[in-house]
């Protein structure tokens, strides 16, 4: 080999590509993991700032309208955001084993988990479904049908109610539109997994998806305490 | 590639701490606190976001890049929320000049 061609690292390729799931761009496997991760936690950080703007005017209009929040959040079924914290929960622990998997590079272990995650995250999107349902029916929806009955205001002015509803159906809608998106992404790499495409050296693809699917998580244990439990329980 | 991860039984003992702080948040619901009730339930929300990053998302055992996108996020999102705040509550401190 030439001099200039030993002093220049794009004149020749490297001696030896040691493996097939490296691609051009990277040196070496760890250096293509470290820049998926970093790019996922990129975008993960743009997310805090998308769900942050709903954040900081929830904490406005919470302070200003107290007794209408305490009122719609009153209104909310508590078992049913239990119910859900957990389920979301449990489908973090089996996302986290699935990595696992991945990273020992057991594949039907990895395709079973993958699954259990799916099913975990539809089971949450059934309930949270059926709290909508209740809710149309019960005529909490702002704009389309907002007509409480009295003991539905619990003496609270009823535009307190409805802004109180708007803050639920927009933060509940934006983070089930990413439990949708999630449950997407978690599909397609249960195929991969499920075709043997998920390897050792390539298993960065579960990771960085798993850290979406916590992110996701995080979201909901912030929505809890903030949309059904405003106020306590207790009255 | 990170050098060390979480173990199985270091998952499941996260899961259980998760499960366990979960129930005292609907639980400490139903004690009349005061305001303490809103206090409780966010320090515990930040508790678990802390189990979950730390572990589920390996941030104890990834190297420092990913742990300032972290806190880099964080920042923003207490300047929005610490300048929005400070516009909005002192907006009564100052009466616009009339007549």
């Amino acid at each position: 080999m030439s001099e200039s061609a030993a002093t220049n690292p794009l004149a020749a390729p490297p001696a030896h590509r040691a493996s097939p799931a490296l691609h051009h761009q990277f040196e070496e496997l760890e250096q293509q993991y470290d820049a998926s991760n970093f790019g996922m936690w990129v975008f993960l950080a743009t997310e805090v700032m998308f769900f942050g703007g709903l954040f900081t005017a929830y904490i406005i209009y919470r302070s200003i309208y107290y007794p209408g929040f305490v009122a719609g959040s009153h209104g909310l079924e508590g078992d049913f955001g239990a119910a859900m914290t957990f389920i979301l929960l449990a489908s973090s622990f089996t996302m986290a084993l699935s990595v696992h998997a991945a990273r020992e590079g057991k594949r039907a272990m990895l395709v079973v988990l993958l699954l259990l995650t799916i099913f975990l995250g539809i089971a949450f999107l059934g309930i949270k479904f059926t709290e909508y349902g209740h809710k149309w029916h019960e005529q909490m929806v702002p704009g389309l049908n907002f007509n409480p009955s009295v003991e539905a205001l619990r003496g609270a002015p009823g535009n307190a109610v409805e802004l109180f509803m708007c803050f639920y159906f927009f933060m509940t809608g934006l983070h089930a539109l990413h439990m949708i998106i999630g449950i997407g992404l978690l599909s397609v790499m249960t195929i991969l997994a499920w075709r043997g495409k998920i390897r050792r050296d390539n298993y960065d693809r579960i990771e960085v998806s798993g850290l979406y699917w916590h992110f996701v998580d995080i979201i909901w244990i912030y929505l809890f305490p903030l949309l059904y439990l405003v106020g306590g329980r207790y009255k | 590639m990170s050098a060390e991860s979480p173990s199985v039984r270091t998952y499941s003992l996260v899961f259980v701490a998760l499960l366990i702080l979960a129930a005292l948040t609907t639980g400490i619901a139903y004690v009349d606190l005061g305001t303490f009730n809103t206090v409780v339930a966010l320090a515990i929300a930040v508790i678990k976001m802390c189990l979950v990053g730390l572990f589920f998302m390996h941030l104890s055992s990834s190297h420092g890049l990913a742990r300032i996108v972290v806190l880099a996020g964080f920042f923003w999102l207490a300047l929005m929320v610490s300048f929005t705040l400070a516009d909005v509550f002192t907006r009564s401190w100052i009466s616009p000049p009339g007549p």
